[in-house]
């Protein structure tokens, strides 16, 4: 599938964090939250890279994505007006829960997808967003955009107020402000956040990161541990994150 | 031989009796089992679907990460995870077969009486043929170890194909000084054909960590970069042994088959460009046909071992 790419650019000075827009009317219109894509970034890359879908809006979807290595690299270098070649949309996203407050709990660059989950909810949404320092702080005004109110938090306290994103979670959820959480980020933070959703008996759903192959089910590179329970008996298995994820209901992962 | 307009290239091959309507198969462990690529392209327009490696029973494979990327390559230790061969034959081969699909199931095992196991129980289905994987280099038990020794190559052949009603295709390993003793080996044990290359054992580290990027340590190195080593394998063995040879390694486009072809497959598989392409294995077909006709082939198999000046 391919799509028009109607922007490329760095969001901010501080970091490599590049925003991009395509044009790309049957994807967006089939997209469901929480979804992503499988991008050629050319080269001599030889796998696709997994980019979430931040949403879709209208015949576009927007993602965003920071610069780790060769793939994402070339991806700064696709001209505007040029052609996005990807796959999908693929998984299973975030499930929408009507007549709920949810709460969206994002650290750096896992914070996008959730943008895409929290404009279902109208105004019964708020996000609690980490970042490692204030330079590094950005996309609240698209999440405002969205209708999505953000408390920031970050690791150095640079901005303000210091500490995790898990500390704005447990606050909000002791004051009652939710009763279903969404969680992108590190994995310890997604454990954390798992935890504390746990301990207040609130339900969440994770969305999950694994290196992949195919992207569509096929070389099971991409799997994760999970829990079920058969005739009684807690068991683990593996799932993959590219389509049986990659969000999964926090309950059922087995965190490293 | 079906009746044809007078214009059209024969694509089809036979391996061992097996009739394909076009040279291309997909490569063991990059393909599922076949239903994960059918919004893509329906099976029936390849020459057949290799399944993943089906072994005695289900197997969880390897921790993460599984997969990392090298240059124009991929390195993979998946592990053989799979739901074992009873529940193959039970959910994913029948919907196979209404696909009208020839169905060639990767047996693996860590024991000769495990791979013998599984093709007795696979012989009562509608799967028509047997790839051995005597070179997984991402177990411990059987996998290469089995594969790399040429007693134990001619052995294991010997003991599945008695217990096989099916043809069997012995999967060879590129991790050897010589291939051509190992072909030989596995000529001698009665195999029906060959297919090869299996991945190249390598490795990669995290620059932060310190560490293998691979949970497993090593992996198996495929796609375009091991292309030039499989050529040569193939062609050394063509040299070597008169079976059939299923030609793979880094295949990503309908050149890169005809190259293969020339240098002695009969017909050959696609494995990781579809990571890049998921419509790599019917693409290659399609531009085969066109590299025939431009070339004046009337029949594919023309191609098979043409460097030789054999036919
Ligand atoms: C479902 C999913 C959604 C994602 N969404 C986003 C997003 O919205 N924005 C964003 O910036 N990043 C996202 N990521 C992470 C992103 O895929 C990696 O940062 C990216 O693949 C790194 O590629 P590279 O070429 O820059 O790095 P390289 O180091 O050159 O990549 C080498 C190989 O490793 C893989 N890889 C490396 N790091 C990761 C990682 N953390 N996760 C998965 N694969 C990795 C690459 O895909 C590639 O196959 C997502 C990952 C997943 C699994
Ligand atoms: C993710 C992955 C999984 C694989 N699993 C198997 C397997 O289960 N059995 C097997 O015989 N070969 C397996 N292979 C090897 C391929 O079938 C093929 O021999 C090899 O990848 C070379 O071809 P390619 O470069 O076209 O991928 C696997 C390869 C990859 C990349
Ligand atoms: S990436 Fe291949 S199964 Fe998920």
């Amino acid at each position: 599938m391919t799509g028009k790419i109607v922007l490329n650019r760095r969001i901010i000075p501080d970091a490599h964090f590049y925003e991009m827009i395509i044009y790309a009317p049957a994807a967006a219109k089939r997209a469901m939250a929480g979804q992503f894509i499988m991008i050629k970034c050319g080269g001599d890359t030889a796998l696709r890279r997994p980019i979430s879908i931040c949403v879709a809006d209208g015949p576009t979807l927007r993602i965003c994505y920071e610069v780790r290595g060769k793939g994402t690299a070339y991806m700064t270098d696709m001209p505007e007006g040029g052609t996005l070649d990807f796959i999908g949309p693929i998984g299973n996203g975030f499930h929408y829960k009507p007549n709920r407050r949810a709460l969206l709990v994002g650290g750096g660059i896992g914070i996008y997808p959730l943008i895409s989950i929290g404009v279902k909810y109208k105004k019964a949404v708020s996000a609690l967003l980490g970042f490692r320092s204030a330079s590094l702080i950005h996309y609240i005004d698209v999440f405002k955009s969205y209708g999505i109110p953000a408390d920031v938090i970050t690791d150095d306290g640079s901005s303000g107020r210091r500490g995790f994103v898990t500390e704005l979670l447990r606050e909000s959820l002791q004051k009652g402000e939710g009763d279903m959480v969404y969680t992108c980020g590190p994995v310890q933070m997604m454990a954390a956040v798992a935890a504390i959703c746990e301990q207040f008996g609130v339900e969440c759903e994770v969305s999950m990161e694994e290196r992949m192959g195919c992207g569509v089910g096929a070389c099971t590179a991409c799997v994760c541990r999970t829990l079920f329970t058969e005739e009684g008996v807690q068991r683990e298995t593996y799932k993959r994150v590219c389509i049986d994820g990659p969000v999964f209901d926090a309950r059922e992962i087995k965190w490293k | 031989m079906e009746i044809r307009p007078d214009n059209t290239t024969d694509m089809t091959v036979e391996i061992a009796g097996v009739r394909l309507r076009n040279p291309v198969i997909t490569a063991s462990g990059t393909c599922g089992y076949g239903k994960e690529y059918t919004p893509y392209y329906m099976p029936d327009k390849i020459g057949a679907v290799t399944v993943k490696a089906l072994t005695l029973e289900p197997r969880e494979g390897n921790p993460t990460p599984r997969i990392a990327e090298t240059p124009s390559g991929v390195l993979n230790a998946i592990g053989l995870q799979n739901p074992g061969v009873r529940y193959f034959i039970k959910n994913e081969l029948p919907g196979l077969k209404k696909l009208n699909a020839v169905v060639i199931a990767n047996i693996a095992g860590a024991t000769v009486e495990e791979y013998c196991a599984v093709a007795e129980i696979l012989s009562e289905t509608a799967v028509d043929m047997f790839e051995i994987n005597i070179s997984c280099p991402n177990v411990k038990e059987g996998g290469v170890a089995f594969g790399t020794d040429p007693r134990m190559v001619e052995r294991i052949t010997a003991q599945v194909k008695r217990f096989s009603s099916k043809p069997v295709i012995i999967k060879l390993s590129p991790n050897v000084t010589d291939i051509t003793v190992t072909a030989k080996a596995a000529e001698a044990g009665g195999a029906d054909a060959l297919s090869l290359i299996n991945t190249l054992i390598g490795m990669r580290f995290d620059l932060n960590k310190y560490r293998p990027l691979l949970a497993n340590g090593t992996g198996g190195l495929s796609g375009p970069a091991i292309f030039p080593v499989a050529l040569r394998m193939v062609w050394q063995t063509r040299a070597a042994v008169s079976l059939p040879i299923i030609g793979m390694g880094g295949i990503a486009t309908a050149d890169d088959a005809a190259e293969m072809m020339i240098a002695g497959a009969d017909a050959v598989a696609v494995g990781t460009a579809a990571f890049m392409n998921p419509r790599a294995p019917v693409e290659i077909a399609a531009g085969l046909e066109a590299f025939c006709e431009k070339k004046g082939h009337k029949c594919v198999r023309e191609l098979s071992g043409a460097a030789f000046g054999l036919i």
